[in-house]
């Protein structure tokens, strides 16, 4: 026997984050429904809670575990449950117990109106991750304005106090809406309370058009509804260490594309599934000739053969090509295909509303002056340089812990 | 505070947790409370670790299990029995295993 000690190591779950060049999966979202019984103003995905359509073509309880049993074989570590709302689905305590039985990390996002006893007894016994709450209001009226549905404003404080009751952890966020600013007060000190938040909230306020492109006239609310980046920093810059931590994301993260469409990482070691078993790259792209349908294949096949190809689909759109191709401010500017699609029913269409935030939060971090068009810039390297100093080469778990700190930011 | 450990006794693998590859490396996964699952963390065995935890099936006694790794891996056994009581002190610690009611 060789002479080992320390046989037993105790790590943390990011340590298994791997950066490779081959496919890794660590990472799945699952939206298991993208019925809600909240009809939030602002929402990209929620349809009515009694959609009959809906919830007859939603992926079946045997097709989620088969698929969740896959991705443990191909080593994924971390599953998130999400919506629409997934306590809306009759089965969801079923799958997430098997998903904690097959050695995967579960995290839930919720309204919390739909916790009850049981499953507040289950998250004690079986702790998720983490769960996540979005809180649309602390009073009846401005629950209802957010949601529609202001009689549920009781249910998510009982679904709350139920968590208390067990001492399941969970963390809060907020959709920064009209609505909800005379709430911000009493929300904050609130949340204050609650043993998991150690930093003031998030909020939600860069909203993105509904993905599905599905319903016009929400997409022209939801633009109404987006936040100017000044207010947004605001509510940002109270965070701790909110520019030492965009001095480490852009000194690792940002730079020109180049003409290839998809810069992320997305469809490398994560993905996301629908509420009907179509694999995306990610949460947001939902072009129909980028999903990838679970019924006719398998992950493996997906990332071995499927993604790989659409990673390298190149961009054609002139405007894209003259301007976010040659930005620096990828990375800090949230132009993507999935979110050109949303708006514009393509992949490579400049999305100006994320260029202005873009632009005027590099212009607060320093890294260009007002009036600079980013991709106009030729010193972009020693911009980044001076702003974040040599910081390439984080270590995995460090590289993970900042895309999650700057996307709840987002 | 460590738990004894008695070589007369079989030990089986507990439902607080679940072990699994992940790739390439062995780990352990704590799934409930009871293990001390904080949602974050993984415990990986490594080679040696790992083939004694697969011995343990809730039948075999320690002291045969220690006889057959000493064998397998030509080993003195009094260092054997040292690492294997050590590691399972450790799981017992943590309630990754349990201690068969028979052997």
């Amino acid at each position: 026997m060789p002479n080992e000690k320390g046989f037993l190591k105790k790590a943390p779950m990011s340590a298994f984050f791997k950066n490779t060049q081959k496919t890794r999966l660590t990472k799945l979202e699952i939206e298991l429904t993208e019925r809600c019984n909240n009809a939030c103003i602002h929402c990209y995905i929620n349809l009515p809670a009694n959609d009959k359509k809906s919830k007859k073509k939603e992926i079946s309880t045997r097709r989620i575990k088969s698929i969740l049993k896959e991705s443990v074989e191909l080593g994924c570590i971390e599953v998130l449950l999400t919506g629409g709302e997934p306590l809306l689905r009759k089965d969801f305590e079923e799958i997430y117990l098997f998903a904690k039985r097959q050695g995967l990390y579960v995290s839930v996002f919720t309204n919390a109106t739909l916790i009850t006893s049981k499953l507040a007894k289950t998250f004690k016994k079986f702790p998720p991750k983490a769960i996540q709450i979005t809180i649309y209001g602390m009073s009846k009226e401005t629950y209802g304005e957010v949601t529609g549905k202001p009689r549920l404003f009781d249910d998510a404080m009982r679904g709350v106090k139920l968590l208390q009751k067990y001492n399941v952890p969970f963390t809060v966020k907020a959709a920064l809406l009209p609505p909800f600013k005379k709430d911000i007060k009493k929300f904050e000190k609130w949340a204050k309370t609650l043993p998991a938040m150690n930093d003031v909230p998030d909020y939600c306020m860069f909203y993105v058009l509904r993905s599905n492109r599905d319903n016009e006239a929400k997409n022209e609310l939801i633009k109404k509804l987006r936040v100017p980046l000044k207010s947004g920093l605001k509510m940002f810059s109270r965070k701790e260490h909110f520019k030492k931590l965009w001095k480490e994301y852009c000194g690792e993260y940002i730079g020109p594309p180049g003409e290839k469409l998809f810069s992320c990482g997305t469809g490398v070691t994560d993905g996301s599934i629908d509420a009907y078993g179509k694999l995306r790259m990610c949460i947001y792209l939902r072009h129909p000739e980028m999903v990838y349908d679970l019924k006719k294949g398998s992950l493996q096949d997906a990332y071995t053969n499927f993604f790989p190809k659409i990673r390298k689909i190149k961009a054609k759109n002139k405007l894209y090509l003259e301007r976010c191709a040659k930005c620096f401010l990828k990375g800090l500017c949230e132009q993507c295909p999935a979110k050109s699609w949303a708006e514009y029913g393509t992949l490579d269409t400049p999305v100006e509303y994320f260029c202005i935030i873009a632009h005027d939060m590099a212009q607060y971090l320093g890294l260009i002056k007002k009036g600079e068009k980013a991709w106009e810039v030729k010193n972009w390297k020693s911009r980044i340089k001076k702003f974040a100093g040599n910081k390439k080469g984080a270590n995995n778990e460090k590289k993970d812990r900042l895309k999650s700190s700057v996307c709840n930011f987002r | 505070m460590k738990k004894k450990i008695d070589l007369k006794a079989a030990y089986a693998i507990s439902d607080n947790v679940v072990s699994r590859e992940v790739h390439g490396e062995f780990v352990i996964v704590p799934i409930t409370s009871e293990a001390g699952n904080s949602g974050e963390e993984i415990y990986s065995l490594n080679e040696t670790g790992k083939a004694i935890w697969d011995k343990l099936d809730g039948k075999k006694k320690l002291q045969k299990i220690i006889g057959d790794l000493a064998k397998e891996f030509k080993a003195d056994i009094t260092a054997v029995e040292n690492d294997t009581i050590g590691l399972l002190e450790e799981l017992l610690k943590r309630k990754m295993i349990i201690k068969a009611k028979k052997a």
